[in-house]
């Protein structure tokens, strides 16, 4: 056993570092997704520029195939990138969802035109994607959606709303899920198409969370029409092309870098309890070794799945554990954090709170990275059902007709 | 990137699986449970004839030469079937204990026989009903004999030697010492705990023969030394029953039907079989790490060690108690297989010390390494 790269990885990561080091910068880190509600156009622009050279060099996306514009790479050359990058602050967070979920479902669905004329412009960043699945009735339950699409000569008039899109502001395209037949069942009245978010009758909205920023959007659409050549399937078959973005999304979605153990570790050094440092405590040190075993079991799941992909073998489904452990891990240790400060614990101003309100921040985001890209519940069903090999829920919506089905308000 | 068992390694797994599934039915281990026997012979003879008591000990002993990576899969392996055998006491600790600070003459002596499985070897550390520490333990040595008792001791009556921990009067520091336990003024009553399938003892040693083994001047730190071996594999040992658990809670969840369906269609059901397959593979993965650290000799095998039994505790316990709770009335009955890996849990959870014992090792690691 060991973490060493074989001598192709080695090559690999060589070449990679070689080249990141003549052109990344370590300069100040800019963007992100969930960072701004008015995106700066510099930094945009920024990030354009960088996705750029890096699509150029062929690693903007090392595993898609070399007519896309890949680099027609394996997984673990992938990761092997992605570990070097992540060592420069290069602009992050304009490009994941489109690369990672949207123009895949292009490549597997549209046609060869199609993504003739839309991968390439997305893999440079002159264009930016967004995926424009949930509503606010179809959440967990996506198949749900009521946003619906109706046939006018050779075009579809979408009307309905769409929510939590991450980067419908800066988008230029997007991939939506629409309801063309409300009298068939559920899964089977989808269609799925792809357009243009500057089309007339879209409304882009931010919706502000509970923690005061503003990541994600609703979106209307009122009488939005959209071409049938660019629908992506068959009429009806939208679920099935979903599914497609749906095992995309999995990759494309994470938990950021959170105060951990060893902040933990840190506060409880620094704040004390019955006037002995906080660490000397049993219970305190009970609860760092819970969350270390958890933080040091999930770096090295991950390690277990590098190694299947190191092999080029598929990586097995421990790889599912992450978000059920990360999620809550990252809510219960900020609680707990914010316990062992007794009454101070409640102060979230970073000038005057322990670690500058680290833990009071973290706190208020967990709340949304328990249900974002998956509920608790929801990947407990996933691995029950895949891992486990459990039966599925009973279904009463299955043979129904949608506009059939009960609804709340 | 290679965090992962050689191909060799995994048909020796798969070599012990069949075997275990073959000769070691739950039907053994209620045997044992259910009689005065302490251990399968029948069982034991096997594993002995695979080599397996031996896979450790060098060449040069008798043994097969092999490192701690072929052990964990073994211990994992007879974790799953809760083999009634005293492996982990004769293997993980008396057998490493003389690898580890035998004297010459004494690994001459010994590994040999250890390696054919001859004898039978056990470890002896608790005295009381509070944990062992380096200033609590109270079994003396000097002039070649020692006074004391130990309990409870896996294996205790089954064993031919133990290595006992004891304070040498001499110089008044912890030392091991190995004891014939057949010699005279040794005094042995198995005791009654809650897994009987496993044999446990009370020892009581009245000025009874033994010879110091070769601690220098580690003390205490030798014990550590060797806890912290046999908790890496003994968190195998510990994920194997934990992965049985979890299988049979499935299997039953899959089988009962209740209010018109499967039980294994209730999210209540599906999530808590779910959080058992999280905590197993938490505990696998930290056991991966400890595993390495274990056969590479690595600085970080101190935490590991922790690491990697705190997260095999949790999850076995954890796995086999929700597995009788998946299984309802049923899972509660004498009759019904459950109760093997509930007991085990507990007798292998508490085995090398408590869960509090290990996160405070845990976390004086963290503090020596200031990692914050």
């Amino acid at each position: 056993m060991d973490f060493n790269d074989t001598k192709e990885e080695a090559d690999f990561r060589e070449e990679v570092k070689t080249w990141l080091k003549e052109n990344a910068s370590k300069g100040e880190k800019v963007g992100g997704r969930y960072d701004a509600i008015d995106v700066q156009e510099d930094a945009l622009s920024r990030a354009r520029d960088w996705q750029a050279k890096k699509a150029e060099a062929g690693y903007a996306a090392i595993t898609w195939p070399k007519e896309f514009g890949g680099l027609g790479g394996t997984a673990i050359q992938s990761v092997i990138y992605s570990q070097e990058e992540a060592k420069y602050n290069v602009p992050t967070g304009f490009f994941e969802i489109g690369l990672g979920m949207c123009i895949p479902t292009m490549m597997a669905w549209a046609t060869k035109e199609q993504n003739e004329r839309f991968v390439k412009p997305a893999l440079y960043g002159e264009e930016v994607w967004c995926q424009l699945f949930s509503e606010p009735s179809a959440g967990s339950d996506v198949a749900g959606v009521r946003t619906k699409a109706e046939k006018d000569g050779d075009d579809w008039i979408i009307n309905g709303q769409k929510v939590w899109t991450s980067g419908a502001h800066f988008s230029d395209f997007g991939i939506i899920v629409v309801r063309t037949d409300p009298t068939v069942a559920k899964h089977k009245g989808l269609s799925f198409f792809f357009l243009d978010m500057k089309s007339e009758g879209i409304e882009i909205k931010p919706i502000r969370q509970l923690s005061g920023g503003a990541n994600f959007n609703e979106v209307f659409f009122t009488d939005v029409r959209v071409p049938d050549s660019q629908r992506l399937g068959d009429v009806g078959q939208g679920w099935k092309v979903a599914l497609t973005t749906l095992m995309n999304e999995r990759l494309a979605i994470g938990v950021p870098k959170s105060a951990d153990y060893s902040s933990l570790t840190r506060a409880a050094k620094e704040v004390d309890l019955n006037d002995q440092p906080a660490i000397k405590n049993d219970l305190v040190r009970s609860k760092i070794a819970d969350w270390y075993i958890q933080a040091e079991g999930l770096k090295y799941t991950k390690m277990r799945t590098l190694t299947a992909l190191s092999k080029g073998e598929t990586p097995g489904p421990e790889s599912s554990i992450g978000k059920i452990v990360s999620a809550p891990k990252m809510q219960d240790l900020a609680s707990f954090a914010m316990d062992l400060q007794g009454a101070a614990g409640i102060i979230n101003d970073s000038e005057i709170a322990l670690l500058h309100s680290i833990f009071q921040s973290q706190w208020l985001s967990a709340a949304g990275y328990r249900i974002a890209g998956g509920t608790d519940e929801i990947l407990r069903n996933i691995v029950a059902e895949r891992v486990l090999g459990l039966p599925q829920d009973v279904r009463v919506d299955k043979a129904v007709p949608f506009n059939e089905l009960p609804s709340g308000r | 990137m290679n965090f992962d068992f050689s191909e060799d390694q995994k048909m020796l797994k798969e070599q012990v699986s069949k075997f275990l599934s073959d000769n070691c039915s739950l039907d053994v281990v209620r045997d044992i449970l259910e009689t005065d026997k302490t251990y399968s012979e029948e069982v034991w003879r096997g594993l002995v004839d695979l080599g397996l008591t031996g896979t450790a000990i060098p060449e040069e002993y008798g043994g097969l030469g092999l490192g701690a990576l072929e052990l964990c899969v073994v211990a994992e392996e007879l974790g799953r079937a809760a083999a009634p055998v005293p492996f982990s006491s004769s293997v993980y600790l008396g057998t490493e204990a003389i690898v580890k600070y035998g004297t010459d003459s004494q690994k001459e002596k010994w590994l040999p026989k250890l390696a054919v499985g001859e004898l039978i070897s056990t470890f002896a550390l608790p005295e009381t009903n509070s944990e062992p520490t380096e200033n609590n333990i109270k079994t003396t040595f000097s002039n070649g004999k020692i006074n004391g008792r130990k309990i409870p001791v896996a294996d205790g009556s089954c064993a031919d030697i133990a290595i006992v921990v004891v304070k040498n009067i001499d110089n008044d520091r912890i030392a091991l010492a190995i004891v014939d336990l057949s010699s005279e003024n040794v005094k042995r009553n198995q005791i009654s705990t809650l897994d009987p399938s496993r044999d446990h003892a009370e020892i009581i040693f009245e000025n009874s023969e033994a010879e110091l083994m070769d601690v220098s001047d580690e003390g205490w730190g030798a014990i550590e030394n060797i806890l912290n071996s046999a908790a890496v594999l003994m968190a195998f040992e510990q994920i194997g029953g934990a992965e049985a658990s979890l299988n049979m809670a499935k299997d039953y969840a899959l089988d009962r039907y209740a209010f018109g369906r499967q039980i294994g269609s209730y999210q209540a059901i599906k999530h808590k079989l779910a959080d058992m397959y999280v905590k197993i593979e938490l505990a696998r993965s930290n056991s991966y790490y400890g595993a390495m650290m274990l056969n590479d000799g690595g600085a970080d095998l101190k935490i590991a060690a922790a690491a990697s039994r705190v997260a095999a505790t949790d999850a076995y316990n954890f796995a086999a108690q929700e597995s009788i709770q998946t299984h309802g009335g049923i899972g509660f009955t004498w009759e019904a297989d459950t109760q093997f890996f509930y007991r085990r849990s507990q007798v292998l959870g508490l085995a090398l010390g408590s869960s509090i014992t290990w996160k405070n090792k845990l976390v004086n690691q963290l503090e020596e390494k200031n990692i914050s």
